[in-house]
């Protein structure tokens, strides 16, 4: 045993975490809200948006740099379009008199 | 600013977006989860952004612009009863950036601050990352197309189970191809641009075969289920770029959309393995002969308005019947006239009344349906025996007591407990049978009145008659 962790260790650790978070927050939602939540969690995974940054940005264009303009196109529709049509839900959701 | 800046700012982010969906726990608390999420979204572009402010920044910016103004768009005049078809386009999208950002990982590491050549540990995550992405991705278009009704146009998309001979051996064939070029992409030294493309290809045209087999009535398992893949390829992408918050995002959505499946599929008393393998629902309607012989009441709105008007409970369970009416509102007119006349009414929705989880509460909440009198199944199932009317609008399989009976197709579903009601009154255009191809002996009970008719028109008489 010794040296430092390999990142792919690492990124396991985070993993097993996340998922546990996930499972426990997840049954907690109330079934009545789960559209909204599909749409929200459509919003949320689209934070992929900062691989397709990434992959844009070298100066020196080629096929990589154009894909990755594309997909930050793609990647926008979602978050603009999941964050904003679960509001547009959860506005129906507010308590009448 | 630093990487270990980023990363912390990052790990803000991907507080918020726990936080977000804790906020869907409760109606009251759901719109600052959301606006939480949108504030975690726009801090992870905000710093990433600030990291490549030397790079090609303009075309970036014109991007997000362009996706933006589409997606606010779309947000803003898509129907309620096409959310199903909106979900499942924007899990097409993420997984479409999953492989684009996949390919760009593949030519040009470095831009990403991996080592170039690709490292094995990456170049597997890679292999995963892509691969979910591609099968999401063409999933998520025959997806859409069939809940779109495309079929008609396009026979991929037709909502009947698309099957034949051989199917189940030539995904198995193809699977095992897509994970033998893989591997070879894994073994090889340099970029090895021909199995990775080969393996991506494979992938696309198995996210197609999967999804065609899955007759239309199991939609609402499919959907969660590509929501589910999205997020675990947006982590297999974290894995490959060592990134947590993406790994974090990609497993709260991979485990929600994995959760939905199992709820879908137990309300629906069907196993996830059979809906995978598909062909249900080839034999819609062919098993309701033989119904001839019994009778049924059937009566009219004024019937049904003199009956509730009458009762001091009523509960009304909603199917996709009515949503396809679109009599939603003329249900909440109903509602209304009828508690004005002291009479209690609650609404019952089962979890598979709509076409994609909670789509039933959504269309009643758009309707002006206050949410505190929609219950769900297990909360509202113990009332039927002390209820005078139960309302059956347009539902047909949630409502069938042959659920209960040993041997039948639906046996053991759980269902409504509509038969428990002192009177039942059903709303229907005709006897069809449900998705399920069964005949309902619910119709044909002394207590039942049928009401035939289109759900709209009928609710809107039902409300002229309660004047």
């Amino acid at each position: 045993m010794g040296g430092t962790v390999d990142p792919t260790v690492i990124n396991l650790v985070v993993f097993v975490l996340a998922v546990f978070v996930g499972y426990h927050v997840i049954w907690n939602v109330t079934p009545a809200l789960h559209t909204p939540l599909m749409s929200l969690t459509n919003a949320i995974s689209s934070v992929i948006i900062v691989g397709a940054i990434l992959a844009a940005a070298p100066a020196e264009t080629d096929f990589g740099t154009v894909l990755g303009v594309i997909a930050v196109a793609l990647a926008s529709v979602n978050v603009a379009g999941g964050f904003l049509v679960t509001q547009r839900m959860l506005e129906m959701f507010r308590k009448k008199k | 600013m630093s990487a270990n800046q980023l990363t912390l700012w990052y790990l803000v982010a991907s507080v918020c977006f726990i936080l977000a969906l804790k906020g869907l726990s409760a109606p009251t608390s759901a719109r600052r989860g959301n606006v939480l999420g949108m504030a975690g979204m726009a801090l992870a572009v905000v710093f990433t952004v600030a990291l490549i402010w030397n790079g090609r920044l303009d075309l970036i910016v014109l991007a997000m612009l362009v996706g933006g103004t589409l997606g606010a768009l779309v947000a803003r005049r898509v129907q309620m009863t096409q959310m199903p078809e909106l979900v499942a386009a924007m899990h097409s999208l993420v997984g479409m950036a999953a492989v684009l950002i996949a390919i760009g990982a593949v030519n040009n590491p470095a831009a990403f601050g991996v080592a170039d050549p690709l490292p094995r540990g990456n170049k597997l995550e890679l292999f995963i990352g892509t691969f979910v992405g591609a099968i999401t991705f063409s999933g998520s278009v025959i997806a859409f197309g069939k809940l779109a009704g495309l079929g008609k146009r396009f026979r991929l998309f037709s909502s009947a189970p698309v099957v034949f001979p051989g199917q189940h051996w030539l995904n198995l064939a193809l699977g095992l191809a897509m994970i033998g070029f893989g591997t070879a992409f894994f073994l090889a030294a340099d970029k090895a641009w021909t199995p990775f493309a080969l393996m991506t290809a494979i992938a696309f045209a198995l996210g197609v075969l999967i999804i065609i087999p899955i007759g239309g009535a199991d939609m609402p398992v499919v959907i969660s289920m590509l929501n589910s893949y999205s997020g675990w390829a947006a982590a297999g992408i974290g894995f490959s770029l060592n990134n947590s918050m993406l790994i974090i995002a990609g497993s709260l959505v991979g485990s929600s959309g994995a959760i939905l499946s199992y709820i879908m599929c137990k309300a629906m008393n069907r196993s996830f393995i059979s809906v995978i393998l598909g062909g249900f629902g080839a034999a819609e309607g062919a098993a309701a002969a033989g119904a001839e012989s019994k009778t049924v009441r059937s009566g009219s709105a004024d019937d049904a308005a003199f009956l509730m008007a009458n009762a001091e409970s009523v509960i009304i369970v909603p199917g996709y019947g009515l949503a396809v009416a679109r009599a939603q509102h003329a249900v909440k007119e109903m509602a209304g006239k009828l508690q004005a006349k002291g009479v209690s009414v609650k609404y019952a929705v089962h979890p598979v009344a709509g076409r994609m989880p909670g789509h039933m509460n959504v269309l009643l909440a758009e309707a002006e349906v206050p949410y505190d009198q929609v219950f769900e199944m297990e909360d509202i199932n113990g009332e039927f025996g002390t209820t005078d009317v139960a309302l059956v609008l347009g539902a047909n399989d949630v409502v069938n007591p042959l659920a209960y009976e040993k041997g039948s197709a639906i046996y053991g579903m759980p269902i409504l407990d509509v038969v428990k009601a002192r009177s039942v009154l059903v709303n229907k255009r005709s006897m069809a049978a449900g998705y399920a191809g069964l005949d309902n002996p619910l119709f044909y009970m002394d207590k039942t009145m049928m009401v035939f008719g289109d759900a709209k028109k009928t609710v809107e008489e039902i409300v002229k008659a309660l004047d």
